[in-house]
């Protein structure tokens, strides 16, 4: 069965590309152009996957997701942008979204990033990976690291550096030798890391875009 | 007064500056006096009146005459003052300066008062001192909301200004970049793969530009040097090359031979695999090693199956890496794409 998707994003052109592109894939079930427009059309629609634009006028996709988080946390959705600033990708993943691709993505490849967090997985793009690993480079003092989410395990690592080498996860998988469902496991891993990180590079992005009060 | 001047030997050079204005200072108001004294002995009869005040006021006219009379050449400093001190010496001088000048005008303001109250010319100066304060506040209150308005509009006309300077700046060079592109893309409509080139140089150029990116970055910096090499062979060869680098490091000469060798690797990556879909570059710059991969989606090549005489690879890869004191490894397999590494360790130096 196809997920079901509701798109949000404030160019016409976008959406009818996705909508006609993607239309074999998944069910689209709504779109809205904006954060206003957004958060009922979610909320009535009940999608597996949000395509969820960043850079929307009225807060953006951190607003969105934000907004249906209080009523439906379960909610998931995947950030879609044409920006390559590390802030707002930073911003978007610790608001909540489960992956992050560019817009210049391939058909092929966007519909297997949705189902892919549509069954609950997360969504690296290369950019991405190189983000984090930037991030979570460099020691901290020992006193201030809580290995559980300031570090990155060197299988964390390694992953991701393969994600950043452009190989997919079924290649990855291949070539370190584990399983598919296990490089999942390792890309969640960091994920969770990611959003619930206090280290102060993950921090100062999240203030920049006021996420932190 | 003159006898409790120490010996110069013992007294350090700025202290005795100071000293020795003190000293003229005092023997300028001395001989005023003995002057004074000597016309009232001749005769001329000075009142007490004028005779105090002068005196006074040559001592505080000699203070700030040679205070500021002698401001063109400074005492040179001392040659044994470390550098670092030469500052906290000068601003230390500054203020002694400031202080004796400030003496000096004191002394010539009091010898004025005193001439004033000795004559009687003071009892009335209270009341206009109050009116003319009383009268200075008034004037303050009532002109104090038109300078503030003032300095507001001009604040606000200067923020205009420059709005609208940077808005012409931007309308510029949107009107140079992308309007230009937009006509050109208009003009080869029909000739896909221009198209996409003159899409992908625009997005390039202008994701730069909103970064802001220097245009000189590129000759300084790791990861700028990556992103022009990738630029360059994407313009030539029509073929998508997306570049991830994490972390930097400046670009020195080793540095410089891996990108060459990164330029090397793409442009073999975009004549042989450029139809299968977009290159990947990944780059991770630590002080210690430059690690590149440089990776394609192509049909791949049995590496035994190389002619001797392709000199391409051997060459200007894995023999410019090892030059440099690094290393060029080639994974491929037919079907599975090729992937060039090439490592820089940083064991001298840096």
């Amino acid at each position: 069965m196809n997920p079901s998707v509701v798109i949000v994003d404030d160019h016409e052109l976008f959406r009818a590309g996705v909508r006609s592109e993607l239309a074999e894939h998944v069910e689209v079930v709504g779109d809205a152009t904006g954060v206003d427009t957004a958060v009922p059309a979610i909320l009535a629609a009940e999608p597996d996957v949000v395509l969820l634009d960043v850079h929307m006028p009225g807060g953006g996709g951190v607003e969105v997701i934000r907004q249906v988080a209080k009523v439906r946390p379960e909610q998931r959705f995947l950030a879609l942008s044409v920006s390559d600033a590390p802030d707002d990708v930073i911003a978007v993943i610790r608001a909540g979204a489960r992956g992050y691709v560019t817009k210049s993505i391939s058909s092929a490849e966007l519909a297997d990033a949705v189902r892919r967090v549509a069954d609950g997985d997360a969504v690296f793009s290369p950019r991405l990976a190189g983000f984090v690993l930037d991030a979570f480079a460099g020691s901290l003092p020992a006193t201030q690291v809580d290995p559980e989410l300031d570090q990155l395990t060197a299988r964390e690592r390694e992953v991701l550096q393969h994600i950043a080498r452009g190989y997919m996860y079924k290649e990855i998988a291949l070539r370190l030798g584990i399983s598919a469902k296990t490089v999942e496991a390792h890309v969640s891993a960091v994920l969770r890391k990611l959003q619930l990180s206090n280290r102060h590079e993950l921090s100062r992005w999240a203030v920049q875009r006021r996420l932190v009060d | 007064m003159a006898t409790a001047a120490p010996s110069a030997e013992r007294t350090p050079p700025k202290r005795r500056r100071w000293r020795g204005s003190r000293r003229i200072a005092v023997g300028v108001a001395l001989l005023v006096l003995a002057f004074l004294l000597a016309l009232r002995q001749l005769g001329l009869l000075f009142p007490d009146a004028i005779v105090w005040p002068t005196m006074l006021a040559a001592a505080g006219v000699a203070l700030i005459w040679r205070q500021w009379g002698g401001r063109g050449r400074p005492a040179p400093p001392p040659t044994t003052v470390p550098p670092a001190d030469v500052a906290g010496q000068e601003q230390r001088a500054a203020v002694r300066n400031l202080y004796r000048g400030g003496f000096g005008v004191a002394l010539i303001v009091g010898a004025g008062l005193l001439f004033l109250y000795a004559n009687g010319a003071l009892s009335g100066l209270g009341d206009v001192a109050l009116t003319a304060l009383v009268a200075i506040a008034a004037l303050g209150l009532i002109l104090a909301p038109f300078w503030w308005r003032l300095a507001n509009t001009l604040a606000a006309e200067r923020a205009e200004r420059i709005r609208s300077q940077e808005r012409a700046e931007v309308a510029a060079h949107l009107h140079d970049s992308v309007l230009q592109t937009l006509a050109l893309v208009q003009q080869r409509a029909s000739d896909p793969k221009t198209v996409a080139t003159l899409a992908r140089r625009q997005e390039r150029e202008l994701r730069d530009w909103l970064r802001g990116r220097p245009p000189t970055a590129e000759r300084e910096s790791f990861a700028a040097a990556l992103d022009a090499a990738a630029e360059a062979v994407e313009e030539a060869h029509g073929v998508r090359i997306d570049v991830v680098a994490v972390g930097d490091r400046p670009l020195d000469e080793r540095a410089e031979a891996l990108v060459a060798a990164t330029r090397e690797a793409l442009t073999n990556a975009a004549k042989f695999a450029g139809e299968a879909g977009p290159v990947s570059v990944y780059a991770e710059a630590s002080p210690q090693r430059v690690q590149v991969f440089v990776r394609d989606r192509g049909p791949g090549f049995r590496l035994d199956g190389v002619p001797a005489d392709r000199r391409g690879v051997r060459e200007s890869i894995v023999g410019r890496m090892a030059r440099h004191g690094g290393s060029a490894t080639v994974h491929t397999a037919p079907g599975q794409g090729t992937e060039v590494e090439l490592v820089l360790e940083d064991g001298r130096g840096e």
